[in-house]
């Protein structure tokens, strides 16, 4: 019989820490995906973030760093500056970049440095019991917003992907979302361009991906599906905001 | 070799260049600003990578990410630079990772002042960064001993896979003096293993400190304390100085104002006085035995620093009550003239 589908050869076969629902397991089997299909895993180096996904490094089959809180792109710098010849990626969640972290990924994006960013949004602090992140939903229930978060004192979703696209600096910035079978393959896609770009020494590359936190959103695994489709995507535009063609 | 005129700040630069580091991350501060002007000018020249960061965070931070990936690097700071790296200068220690980070202080707290202090000893040898941790931090007196002391801590953080700080007073950053870089080759055999270097044909590496088990995260301690043992076994370094069996006074005194006060105790001793001096060069490890012994040899010991007295607190803690130990300091930027050092000795030697 011929084998119709394995485990992809850059993920460790290990179960995870993940929350039921969680699609931190679906993206971290697509990066590995693409290392295995651009045959760089025995030259990539991940950065792990400060979050959930701290325990990355777990599930794939590729060296990496811890980062401190919101500082793995400027690591992934100082990495690939030294060693230009390895490929360098973080992956965040979006306390940890939009937040702590965004000095820290807008001048290494506006720097252009020759890094992929998998960035994780799904608009709360997973790990510490579900916060309010500057990515949090107007109205939107946390625990540090628990009548709503209130726009008039704490401001509106930060879109990072959107500032970043602003400067002049040529990038390759996009935002996706996996909470459906038609997203996640154009997910994929993606992330394979982000990292193709590396390959090439294009530019500095971003995924953006909209998330789920079931335990967290107070949402069944479905229900958090349709959330994302019914309620994120109406502040999130999805699509390419900045591509290196364009310059 | 031949004898060059240079600023502290680039005989700094130049010795890291030719200890062989080619990476140098940094973020404007005076009074050590020179030594990124010095690098993005000598770096490319031997294919080597500087970023001006966006912060110290972003500066110390790409320092460990450059050192994960196995390769020397450095960064320098002041103060309230270096106040701020201390985030990442506990990860640096606590995933194990060679580095050189070098402290040009001036004086605080806040943004205090620009000109040259040693309020920054607590900092470095105490409280580098959050958890238990230490550095070895190296004291130079003068622009050559501290171009000597950099190409030595590039080893010594190798050696001991522990991030290593150089301390030096704003002076000796400012200040030009003779310097003559010796030949340096790095060490044979320093083990990579750790490094990020792609998991080709071998498993994964991780450069981690975090430990969620209470029982590894100890064990990791307890390694770090193992090297700190043999770092104060094997790397305690100081100079002595007319030290002589009955002393009027002993002086403990580092960096450049163990300087001053040498010309102090030189104008005092042809008087016909005794007056000795030890200068820590490794203020951690901390050469506590050889002051216990000189103290012993002494009527009187007296700490001097530009500072309201940090390193006081471990001279106490190495002449263990046989001498009481007075201290006379000054602070904000103001550097004592060896005239009222002499001064401040005379009143103790009556």
């Amino acid at each position: 019989m011929e084998l119709a589908f394995k485990i992809s050869t850059a993920m460790k076969d290990v179960p995870t820490h993940y929350c039921p629902g969680c699609t931190h397991g679906v993206v971290h089997r697509m990066v590995a995906e693409v290392l295995e299909e651009l045959n760089i895993r025995e030259r990539t180096v991940g950065v792990a973030p400060v979050g959930c996904a701290v325990l990355i490094y777990n599930y794939l089959n590729n060296d990496f760093m811890e980062a401190p809180h919101g500082r793995a792109p400027a690591l992934a710098t100082g990495a690939k500056r030294a060693r230009p010849d390895l490929i360098l990626y973080t992956y965040q969640g979006d306390g940890d970049l939009a937040s702590i972290g965004f000095n820290e990924i807008f001048h290494a994006a506006n720097r252009g440095e020759k890094i992929t960013v998998i960035f994780i949004n799904n608009g709360i602090y997973g790990m510490t019991g579900g916060q309010m992140a500057p990515t949090t939903l107007p109205e939107q229930v946390t625990t540090t917003s628990p009548d709503g978060r209130d726009v008039s004192q704490t401001g509106f979703p930060v879109a990072v992907s959107e500032a970043l696209a602003t400067q002049a600096t040529p990038g390759f910035i996009v935002r996706c979302s996996v909470h459906d079978g038609l997203h996640q393959i154009q997910t994929k896609k993606l992330i394979r361009r982000a990292f193709q770009n590396q390959v090439d020494n294009r530019c500095f590359s971003l995924v953006e991906i909209l998330s789920t936190c079931p335990t967290n959103w107070g949402l069944t695994p479905q229900q958090s599906l349709e959330h994302i489709r019914d309620n994120t995507l109406q502040h999130y535009k999805l699509g390419i905001l900045k591509s290196p063609e364009e310059v | 070799m031949t004898k060059v005129l240079m600023k502290g700040n680039e005989a700094l630069g130049e010795a890291a260049i030719r200890a062989n580091c080619r990476n140098y991350f940094a973020y404007p501060i005076t009074p050590q600003t020179e030594i990124a002007e010095y690098m993005v000018r000598r770096l490319p020249e031997v294919g080597g990578h500087f970023v001006q960061a966006e912060s110290e965070l972003g500066a110390v931070n790409m320092v460990y990410g450059a050192a994960a990936v196995g390769e020397r690097v450095f960064t320098s700071s002041s103060s309230p630079g270096v106040a701020l790296m201390s985030e990442a200068i506990s990860y640096l220690a606590g995933s194990q990772l060679p580095a050189v980070l070098i402290n040009i202080v001036r004086g605080g707290p806040g943004l205090g002042g620009i000109l040259p202090a040693q309020s920054d000893y607590f900092m470095a040898t105490k409280a580098g960064g959050h958890g238990d941790f230490r550095l070895l931090v190296l004291a130079p007196a003068g622009v050559q001993e501290a171009a000597d002391l950099v190409m030595d801590a590039f080893d010594l953080a190798d050696k001991y896979r522990n991030p290593v700080m150089i301390i030096g007073d704003g002076m000796i950053g400012q200040m030009m003096e003779p310097v003559e870089f010796r030949e340096y080759n790095t060490p044979e055999g320093i083990d990579r293993s750790y490094a990020n270097t792609g998991a080709k044909d071998r498993p994964p590496t991780i450069v981690k400190s975090l430990f969620l088990d209470p029982q590894q995260l100890e064990n990791n301690n307890l390694e770090l304390l193992a090297k700190y043992r043999l770092m104060e076994q094997h790397e305690i370094r100081f100079e002595e100085y007319a030290v002589t069996d009955k002393m009027d006074v002993l002086v403990v005194s580092y960096g450049m104002m163990a300087r001053i006060c040498k010309t102090a105790i030189d104008e005092l001793n042809q008087e016909g006085h005794r007056v000795g001096i030890v200068r820590p060069i490794t203020l951690f490890p901390f050469p506590s035995s050889a002051i216990y012994k000189a103290a012993a040899r002494a009527r009187k010991v007296i700490a001097i620093e530009m500072s309201t007295g940090q390193m006081v607190e471990d001279v106490r803690l190495a002449v263990r009550g046989r001498r009481a130990v007075q201290f006379y300091g000054r602070t904000g930027g103001i550097v004592p003239t060896p005239a009222e050092i002499r001064q401040q000795l005379l009143k103790l030697i009556k």
